[in-house]
């Protein structure tokens, strides 16, 4: 069997080659290809009304393998990636045990030869994410990761971050912050304000965030080394960012499918499927992220796709566990921003493609010839409701259910092997 | 005039209550009263219903009443707590729910330390659920019987001029009784330190004072709050001396309230913090006794009216 496939009629669209036209598409021997030879039989995809495009690549997801394979797995989380249209995802090193050396990055590795997507591994920044001292980023490197974090858990030794951004910067390492000061928001479980007043929950302030982005801009200007702030939910983090840029500091930014389409009255009548971490805001940050993401402050979107069971969600709202997951729906969630006219198709490109791979350092984002051939078929117009019964991930975990959505990934292919196909 | 029926199950919090249900409630707290004034103090009406009491906090007060209030209506009532539970065991808060389901209580009164956990247990019994307490939420029952004390003192609970001083910020009491005071016509204007006040509580429909004056000037009724000294963890407070002097009600400042003005605590009191111990025992204007009298009264009215939407 031979992975040579001619894609017809879709409308193709690659930012990076200044394409976006109905085009027919060849996939030869898992590569793109400009053309083909007599001899080579190509399969025919027909792709007319749909989005042909760069392999989605999501750069930050939680596949809780090794340690907690009851919530997912690499191969469960890599299969919900490609039903969601990612040939490639980030994976975040708090597992059990952390991804702070090399033996475990292998093994992540390892077992991601089995999956449906490319899987880069996240290594920690400090070891067993401890904050304390740095993880050993070479022999790690060494091993496949693509940047390092210490996501869940804020770096809050400065100088610790300082010198992670400098060893990070020698390495060629993006180094991923999550940003937010911890003693704030302590014991918090969901936005302050008045929705957390009449619930009676502890909230966590927007400041919280505030501070250690600015924190982690100002060490990035001192530095001279770039960072990568995860997941973006406060109007004040976007225009600190938009701010950061224009004196030129080397800092990116990702947000979330949430942020952009779900507020703190999510969480009314104690919906855990509500509860992350950095939590819903309020309508106003809301807004201001969309903004950021349209004037390219925000250059990811990314979806911290976080696999909970009901054993940390069937619980009381102040115990459950923080995060949702988000691999399959976040294509739908971010075609709303091209359906409201904030962004076009090709800035949904460099959002969920161009810039993750460029950011990490890793293939993809461009239908190139002579690239392999990882890429996206998306139906931007599908009307179907998100139901539990279809979901890919071992979790449930999502306040989506039940939602009617429009748009999905009808193909995904990595290297010319089909790894999604919802078109025949 | 439209036929009124009290259709709530479950008692979880006070935003969900209508006037009519609060008015309600009230008039039939107010005609169970004379059934605790009379020799034998009991009457049948809940014969052969099951009441749970589910405290997973420590309680005195409030589960007494609870008690005596269900077994003056001739429940069988059972008290389960934290200590004695399977919860030390680590069996999870649905797990011990859907175990006591399986026994057909008909309702199971909570006190919960976790905000919302009512709610989720609503959400897996087919009793009624009477929230007796959950975190720094709500206290439903506590927040009716502080209204039922002042109609008794005011006559009626329109146009009133509330004062709670204190902890706003984590008492569940003060978040009930601002929704139901506001409810029924009535101001609540709220003070204590800055760190109490958040600015969100105007959402609930509290005016927040920016001094004891403002406050206090007129007031028909003044509530205070009990400082709880377990919370010393998270720095609210310099110290209990400086709130003593600063935010205590003490007979000179209660002077700026209306002369018939009421004074109201929901207990345990911190003498000589929080409360003045001449004020808290002056037999012209203290209701606080008043307070737990009517407890039993409203709570019989709760475990009828429940069962009976049920």
């Amino acid at each position: 069997m031979s992975n040579n496939f001619i894609i017809k009629n879709g409308r193709v669209i690659d930012p990076l080659n200044s394409m976006d036209q109905i085009h027919n598409l060849i996939v030869v021997n898992g590569r793109i290809a400009s053309n083909a030879t007599s001899d080579q039989e190509l399969k025919i995809i027909d792709a007319k009304g749909t989005l042909v495009m760069p392999g989605l690549i999501d750069m930050h997801v939680h596949l809780r393998e090794p340690g907690q394979e009851y919530k997912e797995d690499i191969l469960s989380g890599s299969k919900a990636a490609a039903a969601g249209g990612f040939t490639g995802v980030a994976c975040m090193p708090n597992t059990d045990p952390v991804n702070d050396c090399a033996a475990v990055t292998r093994f992540i590795l390892e077992r991601a030869s089995q999956g449906f997507c490319r899987v880069y591994p996240v290594g920690a920044i400090s070891k067993k994410s401890r904050g304390e001292s740095l993880a050993e980023f070479g022999e790690m490197k060494e091993a496949g990761i693509v940047a390092v974090s210490d996501d869940g858990l804020p770096v809050i030794d400065s100088q610790l971050m300082r010198r992670a951004l400098e060893y990070a910067g020698g390495l060629n390492l993006r180094v991923i912050s999550h940003s937010e000061e911890p003693t704030l928001g302590k014991g918090g479980s969901m936005n302050e304000g008045s929705v957390s007043m009449n619930m009676g929950l502890k909230g966590i302030p927007t400041a919280t965030e505030s501070i250690m982005v600015y924190r982690d801009i100002a060490l990035a200007e001192y530095t001279g080394i770039p960072i990568h702030i995860a997941h973006v939910s406060t109007a004040m983090s976007a225009e600190l960012i938009r701010w950061a840029k224009k004196r030129g500091v080397p800092v990116t930014a990702e947000t979330t499918p949430h942020y952009l389409s779900l507020t703190e009255q999510e969480v009314i009548g104690y919906n855990t499927n509500a509860k992350m971490n950095p939590p819903l805001r309020t309508e106003e940050d809301r807004q201001a992220i969309r903004q950021a993401v349209a004037d390219g402050t925000i250059e990811v979107i990314a979806t911290d796709h976080a696999p909970h069971s009901i054993l940390e969600k069937d619980v009381e709202f102040d115990l459950a566990s923080n995060g949702i997951i988000g691999l399959e729906t976040s294509v739908p969630l971010t075609l709303e921003l091209v359906r409201d006219r904030l962004i076009d198709y090709d800035r949904f490109v460099h959002l969920l493609s161009v810039n993750p791979a460029k950011i990490l350092g890793v293939t993809g984002g461009s239908l190139s010839p002579g690239m392999p051939a990882d890429l996206t078929i998306i139906d931007p117009d599908i009307r179907y409701t998100y139901d539990v019964s279809g979901i890919i991930s071992k979790s449930r975990n999502s306040p989506f259910i039940g939602r009617e959505l429009q748009g999905r990934a009808v193909l995904t292919m990595v290297d010319g092997r089909i790894t999604h196909n919802l078109l025949n | 005039m439209k036929s009124y029926h009290f259709n709530h199950k479950h008692i979880l919090d006070f935003s969900r209550f209508s006037s009519q249900d609060i008015s309600f409630i009230l008039d039939t707290a107010e005609s169970f009263k004379e059934i605790s004034r009379r020799p034998i103090k009991k009457v049948p009406a809940l014969r052969g219903n099951t009441i749970i009491n589910l405290f997973f906090e420590p309680s005195t007060r409030t589960r007494l009443s609870f008690e005596i209030a269900a077994k003056r209506m001739s429940a069988d009532t059972f008290n389960i707590s934290a200590s004695t539970s399977s919860a030390t065991k680590g069996e999870s808060l649905i797990d011990t729910v859907r175990n006591i389901n399986a026994m057909k209580p008909d309702v199971i009164i909570v006190r919960h330390s976790h905000s919302g956990a009512p709610h989720m247990i609503a959400r897996h019994t087919e009793g009624s659920v009477i929230n007796a307490g959950d975190g720094i939420h709500e206290h439903p029952s506590q927040g009716l019987l502080d209204l039922l004390t002042v109609r008794d003192h005011k006559k009626s609970l329109d146009n009133l001029k509330i004062a709670i001083i204190g902890d706003i910020l984590h008492s569940r009491v003060a978040h009930s009784d601002i929704i139901g005071f506001t409810t029924m016509g009535s101001k609540v204007y709220i003070y204590g330190p800055a760190t109490f006040l958040p600015r969100s509580l105007s959402s609930m429909g509290a005016i927040i004072c920016s001094s004891m004056e403002e406050a206090l000037t007129d007031a028909d009724v003044v509530m205070t709050l009990r400082i709880q000294k377990e919370r010393q963890n998270d720095p609210l407070l310099p110290s209990f001396r400086e709130y003593s002097k600063l935010y205590g009600i003490n007979q000179r400042r209660i002077q700026l309230a209306k002369p018939d003005a009421i004074i109201m605590h929901p207990g345990p009191i911190n003498r000589g913090i929080e409360l003045a111990p001449d004020v808290a025992d002056d037999p012209r204007r203290s209701v606080i006794l008043d307070q737990v009298t009517n407890g039993v009264a409203v709570r019989m009215a709760l475990l009828y009216l429940v069962i009976g939407a049920s």
